[in-house]
């Protein structure tokens, strides 16, 4: 097994697949905290709808380079959802539940009306659970998801008091002086740059699961908000090489191998943690 | 010398006018009591004062060099996650995140002074604890030293013993009156003013009439209606 493996991983596609994969779970956990933290457990699930449609309105547009659309139109999205969460005329989970469903179903409807290749499920199959994508990253694709990693990563260390306080107490932060809305801005902004690179891994339906699950499990064993950051990333990370690993040696789909670990891995905190 | 002039101030919501006509001036080592029936407009006002809410009119200005996020706040129990996993030491230095706007850490004077204000509080042996672990008492204690690490001047207390039993309540108040006589100026809602009949310097009431009075008049006025009644 372990000569199977080192065989792996004298490819490059598998080494890229790995560093991308450890730095969107690094990511997408350390957001996963705000998110589960301020009740918004959903945002990345109707983000990621929504990237959906607009890949599929990118790809039926017959653009190349799809990333010029997905990425502001989720963007967009994120700031819009975040904004709306306490006023608006649709409350916070009922406007994500109507965005995500209706990009969902118009992103499929084009991809019907308007096939671009003789495999339309194939293609939406591959959208939403993740894909061999992961396996066929160019060096260009891991220098960018690095580059943008290690900015969500710089963005929360430099700004984790300002985030722990908007976190904890939003109007308590906002009376005292923490420009709230500047904060919450950069928030939605980093949740939709990292959802969007998080479909290449586990795909549209799946995202929910990279961003919640270390976090329950890291609240489940730790009391400081410190602890449950460091560790959720930690956990997530580990799941994510621990399910690339096994989804290799099985040959089974990255994306639901990697889910599947965290679900273990919340299950065993779960039995084990102080905190259950 | 700081003071709060609030001016023919109206709250509300988009139409609906919850207070009308609001006068009153606090001044530096104040100790105003604002009661009211439930949906009075009471939070309302409280959060208006904090700049959370835009009046509908009229003014609320602030003299004495005092700045608007130089303003302690402790909300009402309810808009406070219990079970946030957060430490004790970590909730109260999140009070210096306002102030850290051109600096990303907090520095050693902060985390002195969030000692300090932990002991003053008593729940400095708790420092490391697990906030939602705690007992009402002690979160709403946690809380307070939060504030004062945001303010040296002001405090805004919404319903500070709501749900607390008879001695955590006695211990709450008796910290707020320490703050005060050290100099703090104390604007609180509460239900119940006898409570603090003893320590309040002004009282105001909101509601179809708003009335602003020393605790003085206050007392004498409710002995006249004692004698009517």
């Amino acid at each position: 097994m372990l000569a199977e493996l080192s065989l792996y991983l004298s490819f490059p596609f598998v080494r890229y697949a790995l560093i991308v994969s450890v730095l969107i779970a690094l990511c997408s956990s350390l957001l996963g905290v705000i998110l589960v933290l301020r009740r918004f457990s959903h945002l990345g699930d109707g983000l990621s709808h929504v990237a959906f449609g607009a890949m599929a309105a990118a790809s039926v547009a017959g653009l190349k380079n799809d990333m010029a659309i997905v990425l502001p139109v989720t963007v967009a999205t994120a700031v819009f959802l975040l904004k709306n969460g306490k006023r608006g005329m649709i409350k916070g989970d009922a406007a994500i539940a109507m965005l995500s469903t209706a990009a969902l179903a118009f992103g499929y409807l084009m991809m019907n009306l308007f096939p671009t290749s003789g495999n339309i499920s194939g293609d939406v199959c591959t959208t939403l659970f993740g894909s061999t994508s992961i396996l066929t990253l160019k060096r260009s694709d891991v220098v960018l998801c690095s580059a943008l990693s290690f900015a969500v990563l710089l963005i929360y260390i430099l700004f984790y008091e300002k985030i722990f306080a908007i976190t904890f107490d939003e109007d308590f932060a906002k009376a005292t002086g923490v420009d709230t809305a500047r904060y919450n801005l950069l928030i939605a902004v980093v949740i939709a740059v990292v959802v969007v690179l998080a479909m290449n891994l586990v795909g549209s339906l799946l995202i929910s699961a990279l961003l919640v699950f270390p976090v329950l499990s890291a609240m489940r064993l730790f009391a400081s908000f410190r602890n449950v950051s460091v560790f959720a990333a930690l956990i997530s990370v580990f799941c994510a090489v621990a399910g690339i690993l096994i989804s290799i040696l099985a040959s089974t789909p990255v994306g639901s191998t990697i889910v599947a670990c965290d679900f273990v891995i919340f299950l065993l905190c779960t039995v084990f943690g102080r905190n259950g | 010398m700081i003071s709060i002039e609030v001016k023919d101030l109206s709250l509300g919501y988009e139409k609906q006018v919850v207070v009308k006509d609001l006068n009153f001036t606090v001044h530096e080592g104040d100790y105003l009591c604002i009661v009211g029936e439930n949906g009075s407009g009471k939070t309302t006002l409280l959060k208006t004062l904090l700049s959370l809410n835009e009046p509908l009119q009229g003014s609320i200005v602030f003299s004495g060099g005092l700045k608007r996020n130089e303003i302690g706040y402790l909300p009402q129990q309810s808009n406070v996650q219990r079970d946030f996993p957060a430490t004790v030491e970590e909730i109260v230095m999140s009070g210096f995140a306002g102030k850290n706007s051109r600096r990303f850490f907090h520095d050693e004077s902060q985390k002195k002074t969030a000692k300090e204000n932990m002991e003053k509080m008593r729940v400095a042996d708790l420092s490391s604890s697990s906030f939602s672990h705690l007992s009402g008492g002690q979160q709403q204690r946690v809380l307070l030293a939060r504030a004062l690490c945001a303010t040296e001047k002001v405090l805004l207390l919404d319903e500070p013993v709501a749900g607390l039993d008879q001695q955590s309540s006695t211990s709450m108040y008796g910290l707020i009156r320490d703050l005060n006589r050290e100099g703090m100026t104390i604007i609180m809602i509460t239900h119940d003013i006898e409570d603090v009949l003893q320590d309040a310097t002004h009282v105001l009431q909101i509601g179809h009439t708003n009335r602003f009075t020393d605790i003085k008049t206050f007392r004498s006025g409710r002995k006249e209606e004692d004698h009517v009644g």
